[in-house]
């Protein structure tokens, strides 16, 4: 039966869909059996961070509107065979989405995969809100910076209030992936440091993604960083966040000045 | 015991409900120039809530009072009633209010109602961080919190707010009308602080307060603020 996890945020920009696509793949590369859904329905874009944008036929609302059966609109994944792809629409809106309709795919996905990922859309409204509804444990995505922090505050509240774990009565358990994390910038004071963005939203730590180029190079290849270039920093930090979320411990550096001298070399060339 | 129905249908009851009293000052234009500046900062600040105008102690003519109304209604200030004024001078537009036995001499009071029992204080307890968005309203007590007050939170309370961690949005204590209400909190950063109507905002708040564990009451008129080491 599988754990169905939302990634979200409330801020746009922040990493949602690359994660959700760099944490299936990591999940599925250790032979779990993962399905990303793309709750993005006009804005879709992890079918091409997936690299499957030229093999969809039947999306998510065709499944809904049970236009499509899930057989025929999951896509599998050419390079791992337990990675599956739900795809939204891009010609269709989130009013699309009904409620029936969605709880209806979540229930039918449930027995046949380990993990079900949602990638929710920015926002707080409709998309974001079904996104959220079924989940068992949510991905809390932010950056450090302000701005990010408090929407993905905004969002916890959501998620404490609104999912229907929530109005059942369970706690949800949510989990903070700090993304686009520079410890150059966060040495110089330019960025939140770990411990402000911990302090201020009071949820455990899944990971700290460094920013990098591997990411925007993985994704412009229509491939996960886990899979695309799996001895990036970035994507080892993604695949210490998959083990976290499967419950393993595994232990935590936070990225500094010191440990990315390197780094601060190269970022020191650029500047 | 008569079992006969009564002949009419009619329910009444008596209820008290809360309200925000507020009180314009003369001369009355720079008083909306404060209400405006309020609603620039915090432009919800009337919405959804009932407004009672108290304009005991002004001497208004009833233009000038008609005026008021119409001024008020521009701002989308939605108004319950009207205090202390001359009933003619409403022009039957909002109800006059009268507040309670000072208003009506003539009747005979038992003594047990000169000496109003004080209305049962119920405190408020959040075990949790308050996070953005959320809005935590308590018209009959104390609020306290263990955690933090995100910024973009707001509490409200009758009573006195107590912050166990940061205090980052809004807190608005005695917001009934309560002007020993008292705001503490582990460290301050507030967006912004009322007591009793009067309130200061981030901006206002001097730097040497900031990060500290603060207390905050209303001395007369003046906001009065105070690190807790």
């Amino acid at each position: 039966m599988a754990q169905v996890v939302v990634v979200t945020s409330g801020k746009g920009g922040v990493g949602k869909t690359t994660s959700t696509a760099a944490l299936g793949a990591a999940l599925a590369r250790e032979g779990e059996r993962v399905a990303v859904i793309d709750f993005d329905v006009g804005l879709r874009n992890l079918d091409l961070v997936m690299g499957a944008e030229r093999r969809v036929v039947f999306d998510l609302i065709h499944v809904v509107q049970g236009s499509a059966r899930l057989s025929q609109a999951l896509i599998r994944d050419k390079r791992i065979d337990t990675l599956f792809l739900l795809a939204a629409s891009q010609t269709r809106d989130k009013e699309s989405l009904s409620d029936d309709g969605v709880e209806r795919v979540i229930r039918d996905l449930r027995p046949s995969f380990d993990w079900i990922i949602c990638d929710s859309p920015a926002g707080i409204e409709r998309g974001a809100s079904l996104a959220m509804r079924h989940a068992d444990l949510a991905v809390v995505v932010a950056n450090a910076e302000v701005s990010s922090v408090r929407d993905s505050d905004r969002i916890i509240g959501l998620l404490d209030s609104t999912t229907d774990k929530a109005k059942r009565g369970e706690a949800i358990e949510k989990h903070l992936l700090l993304t686009r994390y520079d410890p150059i910038r966060a040495g110089r004071g330019e960025m939140l440091g770990v411990d402000d963005v911990l302090e201020i939203l009071c949820i455990p730590l899944l990971g700290i993604i460094p920013e990098s180029k591997d990411v925007l190079h993985a994704s412009n290849m229509g491939s996960p960083v886990t899979l695309n270039n799996p001895a990036s920093a970035a994507a080892r930090a993604y695949e210490d966040a998959a083990r976290r979320l499967k419950g393993q411990q595994v232990p935590l550096v936070v990225p500094s000045d010191k440990t990315t001298l390197f780094g601060k070399l190269l970022g020191r060339r650029a500047a | 015991m008569s079992t006969t129905r009564p002949s009419t249908s009619f329910k009444f009851r008596s209820g008290s409900f809360h309200a925000l009293v507020v009180k314009p000052e003369i001369p009355i234009h720079a008083w909306f120039a404060d209400i405006d500046g309020l609603l620039t900062r915090s432009p919800g600040f009337f919405a959804g809530k009932s407004v009672v105008i108290d304009v005991s102690g002004l001497t208004l003519t009833k233009p000038a009072f008609l005026g008021l109304l119409d001024e008020l209604s521009k701002r989308d200030i939605r108004i319950l009633g009207v205090e202390g004024a001359n009933p003619s001078d409403l022009d039957g537009r909002v109800p006059s209010l009268a507040r309670g036995p000072s208003q009506r001499p003539g009747v005979a009071e038992a003594p047990a109602a000169q000496t109003p029992a004080p209305p049962p204080v119920s405190s408020m307890l959040i075990d949790a961080p308050v996070r953005s968005g959320q809005l935590i309203v308590h018209p009959d007590g104390d609020v306290t919190i263990v955690g933090s007050v995100a910024s973009g939170a707001e509490i409200v309370a009758a009573g006195s707010i107590h912050v166990y961690g940061t205090l980052r949005g809004r807190v608005l204590a005695g917001a009934y009308g309560n002007q020993r209400a008292r705001i503490f909190c582990r460290r301050l950063d507030a967006e912004l602080m009322a007591i009793d109507g009067r309130y200061i905002v981030a901006d206002e708040i001097e730097p040497h307060l900031r990060k500290a564990p603060v207390q905050a009451w209303l001395e007369g008129d003046e906001f009065k603020i105070i690190t807790m080491n």
